[in-house]
């Protein structure tokens, strides 16, 4: 197995990007709402204060303000902690920015169970189901740093609102940073089965299917980073070429991508799927990998659905 | 308080309202559903807004200078949609397809279908914080536009109105205009017996809007806080016009019941019997 490459913020990636843009585009504001410090904008915010706004901890209004000022083409970020972002702010995002087509970026930090500690009101396993769920939303899950970075680029050259969802956690280095909206990524490539995973989980995922290669299995990976649009046809090409998918996320099972590559399968090219996510449970407090493991998406758990598709293949004792 | 106001404006705005309270009671009754009492309270509001005081063209609808209306109470719809007609930026027989399948005129505003509509509203307590965005990106963008936002007064019992009004406030937005159709009634009754929202001019104040109380029926009233809004350049204006729900139709007034619920036919030809439309002319 090669050497793990460091670890890296996607919310340090993301603020260093917006600096970027802040330069490159004279137009480009920023909202935050009181999360700053943590969200990463506090960055632009230094380098470009007038076109900063902190609007206060008040998310869903931060939406309602971003759409209007974007409505005349100005492309607009605004970032919360995703529970705030996409939960509280939930029909002013319907409203104020899909339905009007505002160009708004939602950029939504702490998503999924990794924000640890603070415990379950702060862990949103949920928005990637709202958010797909919206006519015109772009949703994007960057896995690491580089991809938190070219997807910031990417949201703001794509005209109309957009989602992306960054980890409070550091992650791994596991993309060239060649991120494409509307493309999914062949991190590695395989035969007999597929593992597509989206944000903390492809490590995860890359892991597994480097362990199961030392027992002669050979399995595809895919960066699903676009969640809407998704790329499927290289979904499609997955379930003729492998035969099985196995769905990783930090998100619950009920809406995420699994139930989308479900979905999907279903309906143009039936093969089994298993899902590996959160299941219709809150989060906890605790150390955020540990509880990770603890919802049902640890390294064990991930080889067990491996094994388990193979065996539905007759590939497997 | 204010410039003189040229006296031969008034009639004029007088008959817009008018025939904007006629069309309401038309295009509800067509639609079959709708909000004829909260349409017919703010009629004054709008004939003034849409017919003399915004800088707006319809031959150049997207114009970035333009004014900007936000009607956050999207409710109000058909009579932004008469307004709208009688300022040109859509023929009057198109007044007739509102809520049907196909139209432009939605059952409340969509900015993305009909010119003339600045901002898509209809869920209650979003539309001040697109006006407050507006003013903001006005500002930065060293636009001379203003932003009016029609306001409701249920929707004061929302949380994100006052965040949005505190945000307006604290950014002292000079462009930003806010003006409350205040007819004490909102879907189950009123607002005072439901959640009161009184001393609303009090509040304002409080939250940094210069603010003036006007009869919200009284076209001169209206012509004169928006002229005091123009030249007050400290911060933003909230004008509270105090209004009747249901105004002009003896048997819509004050009765909460017409907040969500369209005419018979003939109720419909009552309605503008009294608005001074009778047969033919009621253009039913």
């Amino acid at each position: 197995m090669s050497a793990p490459s460091p670890a890296g913020s996607l919310r340090a990636a993301y603020g260093d990007a917006l600096v970027e843009l802040g330069g490159r585009d004279p137009e480009v504001v920023v909202l935050d709402s009181d999360l700053a410090g943590a969200t990463g904008t506090a960055r632009f915010g230094e380098r470009f204060p007038t076109r900063f706004f902190n609007v206060g901890a008040m998310e869903a209004t931060m939406m309602s303000i971003a759409a209007g000022m974007s409505l005349g083409g100005r492309p607009v970020f605004a970032s919360s902690f995703a529970v705030f972002a996409a939960g509280q702010a939930y029909n002013a995002v319907r409203q104020s920015i899909c339905y009007q087509r505002a160009n708004v970026k939602i950029v939504a930090s702490h998503g999924g169970l990794l924000v640890g500690a603070d415990g379950a009101t702060h862990q949103m396993v949920e928005d990637l189901g709202l958010m797909r769920g919206l006519p015109g939303m772009t949703v994007i899950v960057p896995a690491d740093a580089p991809s938190a970075r070219a997807a910031t680029f990417a949201v703001h050259d794509r005209p109309g609102p957009a989602y992306v969802r960054l980890s409070r956690e550091d992650l791994p280095t596991v993309t060239d940073g060649s991120f494409a909206v509307g493309r999914a990524a062949e991190l590695r490539p395989g035969a007999d089965l597929t593992i597509v995973a989206v944000g903390a989980l492809v490590a995860r995922a890359l892991a597994v299917a480097e362990e199961l290669a030392q027992v002669g299995v050979s399995t595809r990976v895919l960066d699903f980073a676009s969640v809407k649009p998704f790329d499927e046809p290289a979904l499609l090409r997955a379930a003729r070429d492998t035969g099985a998918i196995l769905v990783l996320e930090e998100h619950s099972v009920l809406t995420g991508v699994g139930a989308l590559v479900a979905a999907t399968t279903a309906e143009n090219y039936p093969v089994p799927v298993r899902r590996v996510g959160v299941p219709d449970i809150f989060g906890e407090s605790g150390e955020p990998w540990a509880l990770v493991d603890r919802c049902g998406m640890s390294m064990e758990r991930i080889r067990d659905e491996a094994w388990e598709l193979l065996r539905l293949k007759g590939k497997a004792p | 308080m204010g410039e003189a106001v040229p006296a031969d404006r008034i009639p004029s705005l007088e008959s817009q309202a008018l025939e904007i309270r006629r069309d309401v009671v038309r295009m509800t009754y067509w639609a079959g559903s709708g909000h004829p009492g909260g349409s017919l309270s703010v009629a004054d509001l709008l004939a003034v807004l849409v017919g003399d005081e915004l800088r707006i063209d319809p031959a150049r609808p997207e114009a970035p200078e333009r004014d900007r209306l936000v009607l956050s109470k999207g409710h109000a719809a058909p009579a932004l949609y008469a307004a709208l007609a009688l300022r040109g930026f859509l023929p009057r027989a198109e007044l007739r397809s509102f809520r049907k399948l196909g139209s432009r005129l939605q059952g409340h505003v969509d900015r993305g279908t009909l010119p003339g509509v600045d901002a898509s509203t209809g869920g209650l307590g979003q539309g001040i914080g697109v006006a407050v965005g507006m003013a903001l990106d006005a500002r930065l963008s060293a636009r001379p536009s203003r932003v009016y936002a029609v306001l409701g007064d249920g929707e004061c019992q929302a949380g994100t109105t006052w965040e949005a009004l505190m945000a307006g406030g604290h950014y002292a937005l000079e462009n930003l205009v806010v003006l409350l159709d205040r007819n004490g009634y909102e879907s189950d009754g009123a607002t005072e017996a439901i959640l009161g929202i009184e001393p609303i001019a009090d509040k304002l104040r409080a939250f940094r809007y210069h603010t003036l109380e006007i009869d919200g029926h009284d076209v001169r009233q209206i012509l004169r806080a928006l002229a005091t809004a123009r030249e007050t350049t400290s911060g933003p204006t909230a004008i509270v016009a105090r209004t009747v729900t249901g105004k002009g139709v003896s048997f819509m007034e004050n009765d909460h019941t017409w907040q969500a619920r369209a005419p018979t036919r003939a109720e419909a030809e009552r309605a503008l019997a009294e608005l001074g439309t009778a047969g033919e002319e009621a253009g039913l």
